[in-house]
């Protein structure tokens, strides 16, 4: 009996271990391909780790390549999108949760519909209607663009968090004397933090990988994103592994920071309490 | 304090018609007490009254003034919900003080009503606590703290009590009859308790599918109940009913020809149908009694006994708190004393 079930955690936690191994593998491979002199990266073979580190690439990829600009490119358009979707997304969500509407089940189903067409299809219609407004090659064009493609999605997210939340709550606080508004800023918004910081999350790393548009839309350095820009490392001989792998290290910082500014509000449930249950 | 008039107030959810026609008028500071089956709507009047509810046809009026339009929060009304609702992000003295904040009532102000009304409620070592650090009864408390502290027009409450263990429903009861004499704030409450109804209620209101039975005093709806559902909704355990022929000289024949002898009704013809009722602790068990019933259960509460019976077939129960009854034989002779029978006639509306 205690034998079987020492076993069984055993396994149980071998089973994780092979699944974080799997899962991070290729980060470890990007980590250590960007430390690897380019010297070494052809002529040792297949190593876990090189025998000799260095820097270079990543001194080469702040101090003379363009990536600082695509960095701050993807900064700027990222944070934007996610800021911009989660406050439309928390507002639709929460119509959608609380409200019975006529047209519900129509918007419903388009905003369902429009999650369905491959990008690849949309691309030029959006480049002919951006264009004469002068938002190709524009970081706001880019940031309209994402922001359109991820509320529906983010609207849904955000329902399902409202929909978590009695509704007695709001209620309470209508008689204790709010308008539906304050009631949703005051007491609703607050135990919503957590599907905010998931939202917020979920569409900033969206946003932060997205290649398709910000190739179609924007040429030329000065506004290109960070996913874009590492195209920039191949070129039309070689591909140069090690100044790529070190611009994807340090893409990985933000959305790193960025999750652990928010995992404190993703694990808390902060409903706990409200109503008796 | 105020007086709240309700008149031929429908409610329909889309087809569902869910109250038909309610007319109640409730004089300030009084204490009504809804009650009714499951799903009879009293909930809906209570949030209609409120405000959570749209009124579908009918005025509901505070002090006069109609409020059919008026939203919630300007209704000056405070209500306790049976999930309690508290605030989880915020304190105890938080949840309690959020309707004046919203009122911008003044700080000072504002700590000497939430100071006060923790006091009232035993809740001063518990005012800087979160909801979910509270039990079921701490959280109630709060509830009931955030519902006085301001000082509104009229309280409601639906199922306050309904999540508390059995004592402690008990102690919130008397605390809440404290409360009321008190502040003397007209009050609607809607329980499914019987016990709660019949100690908290100046009147109560008997509901059944969205179309009120009764209003009175406790005591007479159970001395008096006007119809068959009221009869058989108030008291516990529940009246017995016996169906039969009504027989003018005055008694009631029953199928298999016993005669039980009641007081003369007027409005009532000769042979007609008609439904005996009595109430089981009004069952007399005498000696000398010519009915004899068989036993069929004997269930001891410990307060009293109920004897499960059966008169030719018919089941009834009686409630008697004589200890003797335990010992009772496969057969116990029974009498209706006629003053506590109830006639209903064949519509069920009592027949005096
Ligand atoms: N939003 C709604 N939409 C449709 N029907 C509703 C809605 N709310 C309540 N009802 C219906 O109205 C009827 C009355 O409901 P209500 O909640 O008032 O009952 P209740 O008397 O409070 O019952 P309980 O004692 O179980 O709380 C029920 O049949 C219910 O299904
Ligand atoms: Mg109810």
């Amino acid at each position: 009996m205690r034998a079987s079930k020492i076993l069984l955690t055993g396994a149980h936690r071998l089973a994780i271990l092979a699944y974080i191994a799997v899962a991070l593998f290729p980060l470890y491979w990007l980590l250590k391909v960007s430390v690897t002199p380019n010297r070494l990266l052809y002529s040792e073979g297949v190593r876990m780790w090189p025998s000799r580190t260095t820097f270079e690439h990543f001194e080469f990829v702040v101090a003379h390549s363009a990536f600082p600009t695509f960095f701050k490119n993807s900064l700027i358009v990222s944070g934007s999108t996610a800021v911009v979707v989660t406050i439309l997304a928390a507002l639709s969500g929460y119509a959608l949760s609380r409200f019975s509407f006529r047209a519900k089940y129509w918007i419903v189903a388009l905003m369902l519909l429009t999650q369905m067409f491959p990008l690849v299809m949309l691309v030029a219609p959006i480049f002919k209607m951006l264009s004469p407004l002068g938002l190709t090659n524009s970081l706001t064009g880019l940031v309209i663009v994402y922001s359109a493609f991820n509320v529906p999605f983010a609207t849904f997210l955000m329902q399902s968090f409202f929909d978590g939340i009695p509704k007695d709550l709001e209620e309470a606080a209508m008689i204790d004397g709010a308008t539906q508004f304050v009631a949703f800023r005051q007491i609703i918004l607050p135990l919503t933090l957590p599907g905010i910081a998931a939202t917020l999350g979920f569409v900033f790393t969206a946003a932060w990988s997205e290649l398709l548009f910000a190739l179609m839309l924007i040429s030329g350095n000065d506004a290109a994103t960070f996913p874009v820009g590492l195209l920039s490392f191949v070129s039309k001989f070689s591909v140069d592994f090690g100044q790529m792998m070190a611009a994807g290290v340090l893409a990985l910082i933000p959305a790193c920071l960025f999750f652990l500014m928010i995992q404190r509000y993703l694990v808390q449930g902060l409903t706990a309490g409200a109503v008796k249950g | 304090m105020a007086s709240i008039e309700i008149s031929a107030v429908a409610k329909s959810f889309g087809p569902f018609a869910v109250l038909h026609g309610i007319d109640l008028d409730i004089a300030d500071s009084e204490f009504i007490v809804l009650v009714g089956p499951s799903g009879c709507g009293k909930s809906t009047l209570l949030r209609m009254i409120a405000g959570l509810e749209s009124v579908t046809a009918g005025e509901i009026s505070i002090d006069g003034r109609r409020v059919n339009e008026l939203a919630p929060k300007d209704r000056d009304i405070a209500m306790v919900f049976q999930s309690y609702a508290l605030y989880p992000h915020m304190s105890v003295a938080d949840n309690m003080s959020y309707s004046l904040r919203l009122r911008k009532t003044a700080k000072e102000k504002i700590a000497a009503m939430v100071s006060d009304a923790g006091a009232k409620l035993g809740l001063a070592p518990l005012m800087e606590r979160r909801p979910k650090a509270l039990s079921g009864g701490q959280r109630q408390r709060v509830a009931m703290g955030r519902a006085i502290v301001r000082q509104p027009k009229a309280f409601l409450f639906d199922e306050p009590l309904s999540n508390l263990d059995a004592r402690l429903r008990e102690q919130m009861r008397a605390e809440i009859k404290k409360l009321h004499a008190d502040l003397g704030a007209t009050s609607i409450y809607v329980t499914h308790d019987q016990i709660e109804a019949m100690t908290l209620a100046d009147r109560i209101v008997a509901m059944h599918g969205g179309v009120v039975q009764q209003v009175g005093a406790p005591l007479d709806l159970y001395d008096r109940p006007a119809n068959l559902f009221v009869a058989g909704f108030i008291g516990s355990p529940a009246m017995n009913f016996l169906d039969g022929r009504y027989a003018r000289e005055g008694a009631v024949v029953l199928p298999d020809g016993t005669r039980i002898p009641v007081a003369p009704r007027e409005n009532l013809a000769e042979g007609a149908q008609v439904t005996l009722g009595i109430r089981p602790e009004h069952v007399a068990i005498v000696p000398e009694s010519p009915m004899e019933a068989a036993v069929e259960l004997i269930e001891p509460t410990g307060f009293g006994i109920i004897l499960h019976l059966s008169l030719h077939g018919l089941p009834f129960k009686v409630f008697t708190l004589d200890r003797e009854a335990l010992k009772a034989g496969p057969k116990v002779p029974v009498a209706f004393p006629s003053q506590h029978l109830h006639v209903f006639d064949a519509e069920g509306n009592r027949a005096d």
